[in-house]
């Protein structure tokens, strides 16, 4: 009853709702447009101010002290690789061999467990994986080590590995699982021989995205891989890495430092940039558009 | 076929090629079981190893971060979280300050990040074309791309001198909020406010991600029942839609919650890093993220650097609950979608 016929004539009405329906709708459409704003900003002063500082010293020279010019950040790409490698090959095969477990037993409790705390660590600050690291592997030991960052990478990456792996198993066809274990394959040879195969690319995806995840990451370092001025690719010492690197020139009151953190910062997002697209691209020509 | 070697053939070789001529059938069967319980038993091992490695290693997270913290949680108690006090000289260490900046920040950041991320997931979902869908969900996706450190970099020498120069006198001046507690005192750049609007951007990503998710999973029939029963595009989203999916996108702006509440650089890098409590946003705070990252290398003395650790023990168990929490109502609202 609270439209009540004496106020609002039925054609009233209709162009009051019209008129609203209009205006959320092109809020809808700002809001989107806004939402598109910051990446291109952030991007094109990227390229803005980072681009004049790059040129081949930056990869292949070590930096310079404070004053002189030139100098790159050659060991720091070449600690962030190192360390990159050391997270993936501790995350990916026990991140894969989680996301089979749950793929293959869905309902089972310690799937559902395994599931939602996966999806929980993958909330869990960065840094505090960093903490766990220097508790576990910087505290005993006594000094700072490649090793302890690449551990705190790692396990930044199981959680993510293990719910994009049981993800992508689940876009197999229950079909082509049936259709091996009809034609006799054991059910371990059925998992790892049709399954996981056609899941691959997807896979290969989810493995792409959780690096360049934490390629970029620097809190978790701060504690662990410690940053080195120097050059060095032990596993037992500290190691230079790009984001601890690009942090220590924004902060520094120095210009010339500065524009070296931009060149950075440059390097660091094509990296992390290039993967992420790598990564839509390989699923995408696999499973369509219509996937999405 | 005249190689007569891919990958199947020699597969299914080993299996069926010596059917004809060998033992009685019942033994067969009974080898090929035994052998595919050696290879399916080491299988299922070794995935149900790995799947329980993940309970595993956040216990030892928590354990790690609790051992740590210890000789400071057992020292302040739940004086630690209360006192305002932090003070390395005189070894008085209170978190109250970084609580209360990294809940303001936060606030700041789902408030301005919200309506961005609600709206561009409605649109997404409901109106854009699909020439658009594709690029707008990818440039909006890949903001969650960007590493900590670059959003920092972008704060220090963009977002913070513009607020600096123009949004901080336009409040405080020309809309004459400088009177208000909230926008009080000098502006010097990097402050509360900075790091909320930082956040905000950081955020954005993952609400609108999710939102998207579950306004996909509200059935069609909600939709068209609607339009049906003649709502306009916008009464069937208000209606039909968004009541379906509100949970679910509840659960996404707590996720985002999770993310504001433990970012840690970029918000070292534009907060200020003073242990101060005040109520105006263009004052300079602290978090409790950036408290660790900015004193850690300083730390020298034991209690300092386990005053930091429960800090970190306090920020490691709220993203616990809110994420939990988050995952919780999003899956609610999945499920349904599912069902």
């Amino acid at each position: 009853m609270s439209k009540s016929p004496g106020f609002f004539s039925a054609e009233s009405n209709r162009k009051r709702r019209a008129a609203a329906n209009g205006v959320m709708v092109t809020l809808t459409y700002v809001a989107a447009a806004v939402a598109t704003l910051p990446l291109i900003f952030i991007l094109f002063h990227l390229i803005k101010l980072g681009a004049t500082s790059i040129n081949p010293d930056f990869f292949i020279r070590m930096p310079q002290p404070v004053g002189e010019a030139g100098g790159g950040m050659a060991n720091a790409i070449v600690g962030t690789l190192i360390l990159i490698s050391i997270a993936a090959a501790m995350g990916l095969p026990i991140g894969i061999g989680a996301g089979l477990y749950l793929a293959d037993r869905k309902g089972s409790r310690l799937a559902n467990v395994v599931r939602f705390l996966s999806d929980v660590m993958n909330g869990l600050p960065s840094i505090v994986m960093g903490i766990f690291a220097w508790e576990l592997l910087v505290v005993p030991i006594g000094h700072f080590s490649a090793l302890a960052g690449g551990v705190a990478l790692g396990a930044m990456m199981i959680p993510l590995v293990t719910r994009t792996t049981e993800e992508m198993i689940a876009t197999v066809p229950n079909t082509l699982r049936e259709a091996a274990l009809a034609l006799g394959y054991q059910k371990w040879r059925t998992s790892l021989g049709v399954v996981l195969r056609t899941a691959m690319p997807g896979i290969v995806t989810g493995a792409l995205v959780a690096v360049a995840r934490v390629a970029g990451e620097t809190a978790p370092l701060l504690f662990t891989a410690f940053g080195n001025h120097f050059w060095s690719t032990s596993l037992d010492k500290p190691i230079a890495a790009l984001p601890l690197q690009i942090f220590t020139y924004a902060i520094s009151p120095y210009d010339e430092w500065h524009s070296l953190a931009w060149a950075g910062a440059l390097v660091l997002i094509a990296m992390v940039l290039v993967i992420s697209i790598a990564a839509r691209y390989v699923t995408r020509s696999r499973y369509g558009v219509a996937a999405d | 076929m005249t190689g007569g070697s891919s990958a199947l053939d020699a597969g299914a070789a080993g299996g069926l090629s010596e059917v004809p001529p060998g033992p009685p059938p019942e033994s067969r069967l009974a080898n090929a079981l035994a052998a595919s319980h050696v290879g399916d038993r080491a299988y299922t091992v070794v995935t149900t190893a790995f799947a329980a490695f993940v309970p595993l290693l956040l216990i030892l997270i928590g354990v790690a971060i609790i051992v740590a913290a210890w000789p400071a949680i057992s020292t302040f108690g739940l004086g630690f979280i209360t006192s305002s006090e932090w003070d390395v000289r005189a070894g008085k260490f209170g978190a109250a300050p970084a609580l209360f900046g990294t809940i303001v920040s936060s606030i700041i950041a789902l408030a301005l990040a919200t309506p961005f991320a609600l709206g561009s997931a409605i649109f997404l979902s409901e109106f854009a074309p699909n020439w658009l869908k594709q690029p707008v969900g990818f440039l909006v996706d890949l903001l969650a791309a960007i590493p900590s450190v670059v959003y920092g970099l972008w704060g220090i020498f963009v977002l913070v001198p513009l607020l600096r120069e123009h949004v901080m006198p336009f409040f405080r001046d020309t809309l004459h909020l400088g009177s208000t507690p909230f926008f009080s005192g000098p502006a010097y750049g990097p402050s509360m406010l900075a790091a909320g609007v930082l956040l905000a951007v950081m955020v954005l990503p993952y609400i609108s991600a999710v939102s998207r998710e579950v306004l996909r999973a509200v059935p069609r029939a909600q939709r068209e029942a609607a339009l049906a029963l003649g709502a306009t595009k916008w009464e069937m989203i208000r209606d039909a839609v968004i009541p379906a999916a509100k949970s679910g996108i509840v659960g996404g702006i707590i996720l985002g919650l999770g993310r504001a509440l433990g970012e840690t650089m970029a918000v070292t890098m534009v907060i200020g890093n003073r242990p101060e409590i005040s109520a105006s946003l263009l004052a300079p705070g602290y978090s409790m993220a950036s408290l660790i990252a900015n004193e850690f290398s300083e730390a020298t003395n034991d209690m300092h650097v386990a005053a930091l650790m429960a800090v970190g023990a306090l920020l490691f168990l709220i993203t616990i609950v809110v994420n939990a929490i988050a995952r919780w109502l999003v899956w609610s609202v999945s499920m349904k979608g599912e069902k």
